[in-house]
């Protein structure tokens, strides 16, 4: 048979060429166009080189926001996990339990993320929210404005609140999933409550906990919007992450360059823990 | 070991059961011996497994107790019943090496180190993976997992009862053979008591002392294999085991004369039959002479089936199966008689004999 050769395949695959060159390749180029030169405005640009990325570097306010972020992430997560944990386990595995509880975690997964924010912005406050003036009149001195502490926890039991359904409903998925003779089995063979969780419930999990372990570490690790909202980065620059930094910077300051640098700095590291979320679900295919 | 009886058992899945047809289980009350071996018979959803399930105790039954050795075990968990059971799908536990899945039900029940030890050993060289003993279960072969479910069923030396829901479905035909005949010799070493289920009549036949045959959530009938072979009780038992199955043909009864279509046949004794019930007469295939005396047939079929051949054929308006041998003749004009000590007559589905 004869062939005929023709390139029209390659108009096939020009929508989605041009929709990843305009949503993520030019504008990332643009960075790192901002990134190696200096501006006094006047749309006039200087070579410098990594003289930005050095600096950035050498910032302990660069080293201190990406502490921050660590040291949020893990906090969040050895929150998150146990307690996802424990709540799928003792979610209904049958009847009407279960549509309701399903809806009731999906809830705050439904909620848009500043809203997410605002609700706790006013929840709060000891002025008008019902949280901070419940606080307040049971003879707490709790305010997030201006106690670095306060500020914490309140960022931190709002990631707990928005994002443990999250890792419930992936777990409730893997229990679900496990076959009614494996707990047969286990009461046959007279295993403890720790027993059936520690050699059944958990390694048929253990898929799922790594998904929900690695989706909430980036997602914690790249928060925005909520402390924006919430703390706006406050008190002083007690919950300033990264990425608020890096608005702060940008638009701020309208120091480009290094917020141009910055970002990169910021997109390599998330592009190293994607690299590691693929390899670890990859070779955990391979154990399976 | 124990003896276990079931003093009338019935259990619906369903609450507050309407009528006999929500109960999955009607009506079971019976003994099982100390150290027997039993199998239970039946076609699937007869209530095999559920009656399984609630001897072992992972069923509450929703009516009747439940007795070991004179004992009411009914409230008793799984645990305090002291029962092994071997699932029909494998269950292993991923983490553990294949020693330490064997080992866990003797480690939960606090058995000494020591002892653990050499009962593993034991039952490991016993289900054929004594290489294997440190590998990760995980990345065994199906039968070689449901091998080591088997195992975690037979590590145990003083349980009241071992149980088998339908352990061989996933282990290959030869295995099968070996590991039948290991329960087998196992059962006969130690006595335990054994209820197996299947619904592979050869399975059950060549496991068991004593078969129950189930149906529609009913025993319909406990016997030895010869027993259910010559005088099955229901016409259930008669077309489920064998094979092919036993020949029903509706007949009329009179006295001891029974009328099959236009021929009748007298029998030695008078089967007491109740006014108006559907009497059939039952005769296994093996049973039928075929010759140039007795009843005309019409032989439709020939199946050659290696020692024997099975004739399909017509007879009074129903369709029957003889077993003739190998280098039997089929006459031009074939007539049948019947052994008349194998024939049974059945009233409603259930078998009257001499003796009722």
């Amino acid at each position: 048979m004869e062939r005929t050769w023709n390139n029209k395949a390659w108009f096939m695959v020009l929508p989605v060429l041009l929709l990843v060159a305009f949503s993520a390749v030019i504008p990332l180029m643009t960075v790192v166009n901002y990134s190696v030169q200096d501006t006094f405005g006047n749309n006039q640009f200087f070579w410098a080189g990594t003289d930005w990325f050095t600096e950035i570097l050498h910032s302990d306010r660069f080293w201190a926001a990406l502490g921050r972020n660590l040291l949020f992430s893990a906090i969040i997560l050895t929150i998150e996990i146990p307690l996802g944990i424990l709540i799928a386990l003792n979610m209904p595995k049958k009847g009407l339990g279960v549509p309701v509880c399903l809806v009731l975690m999906s809830l705050p997964l439904l909620i848009p993320w500043n809203v997410v924010g605002t609700i706790w912005q006013v929840f709060g406050r000891v002025d008008i929210g019902l949280l901070g003036f419940t606080l307040k009149a049971l003879g707490f001195d709790y305010n997030y404005v201006n106690d670095v502490f306060d500020a914490w926890v309140t960022l931190i039991v709002m990631d707990v609140w928005h994002w443990t359904s999250l890792v419930v409903l992936l777990c409730y998925a893997g229990l679900v999933s496990i076959p009614e003779a494996y707990y047969q089995a286990a009461k046959i063979d007279g295993a403890s409550r720790w027993a059936v969780f520690r050699h059944i419930q958990l390694p048929k999990m253990k898929r799922v906990l790594l998904i929900a372990f690695l989706l909430r570490f980036m997602d914690s690790f790249m928060i925005y919007t909520e402390p924006f909202v919430v703390t706006g980065g406050g008190p002083g620059n007690s919950t300033t992450f990264l990425s608020i930094d890096l608005v702060k910077m940008a638009i701020g300051q309208f120091d480009l360059g290094p917020a141009a640098a910055m970002s990169i700095i910021y997109f390599l590291i998330i592009l190293l823990l994607s690299w590691i979320f693929y390899t670890v679900m990859t070779s955990s295919d391979d154990q399976a | 070991m124990a003896r276990i009886n079931l003093e009338h058992i019935r259990h619906a899945y369903g609450e507050r059961p309407k009528s006999e047809d929500d109960y999955a289980l009607k009506e079971v009350h019976h003994e099982w011996n100390d150290g027997g071996a039993y199998a239970l018979l039946g076609p699937s959803g007869c209530g095999k497994t559920t009656l399984l399930n609630i001897i072992s105790g992972l069923l509450q039954p929703s009516e009747g107790r439940i007795l070991f050795d004179g004992r009411d075990v009914t409230e008793l968990s799984t645990q305090q019943r002291n029962i092994a059971q071997v699932f029909q799908f494998p269950v292993i536990y991923d983490t553990m090496t294949v020693y330490d899945n064997l080992a866990f039900p003797l480690r939960n029940r606090h058995v000494p180190e020591a002892e653990v030890d050499r009962r593993v050993r034991e039952t490991i060289d016993m289900i054929g993976l004594s290489g294997w003993a440190d590998r990760k279960a995980r990345r065994l072969t199906a039968d070689q997992k449901q091998k080591i479910s088997l195992g975690r069923g037979l590590v145990r030396n003083d349980v009241n009862a071992i149980l088998f829901d339908e352990p061989l479905t996933v282990i290959d035909p030869h295995m099968k053979w070996v590991l039948r005949s290991q329960l087998k010799k196992l059962h006969r070493q130690f006595g335990f008591t054994m209820v197996y289920v299947t619904h592979d009549q050869t399975e059950a036949l060549t496991f068991a002392d004593k078969v129950v045959v189930m149906y529609d959530g009913q025993i319909v009938q406990i016997g030895t294999p010869a027993e259910l072979f010559e005088r099955p009780s229901h016409t259930f038992v008669g077309y489920f085991i064998g094979s092919p199955g036993m020949n029903l043909l509706p007949a009329r009864i009179d006295g001891s004369t029974v009328s099959l279509g236009t021929d009748a046949i007298t029998l030695d004794y008078q089967p007491k039959v109740a006014a108006g019930a559907r009497t059939e007469l039952g005769i296994r295939p093996e049973f039928i002479r075929l010759g140039r005396e007795g009843m005309h047939v019409h032989v439709k079929k020939v199946e050659d089936i290696g020692r024997q051949k099975i004739v399909r054929a017509e007879f009074a308006g129903k369709s029957i199966a003889i077993v003739v041998p190998e280098d039997g003749e089929i006459p031009a004009e074939p007539r049948i008689t019947f052994d008349p000590s194998a024939i049974n007559i059945y009233a409603d589905s259930w078998r009257v004999g001499r003796e009722a």
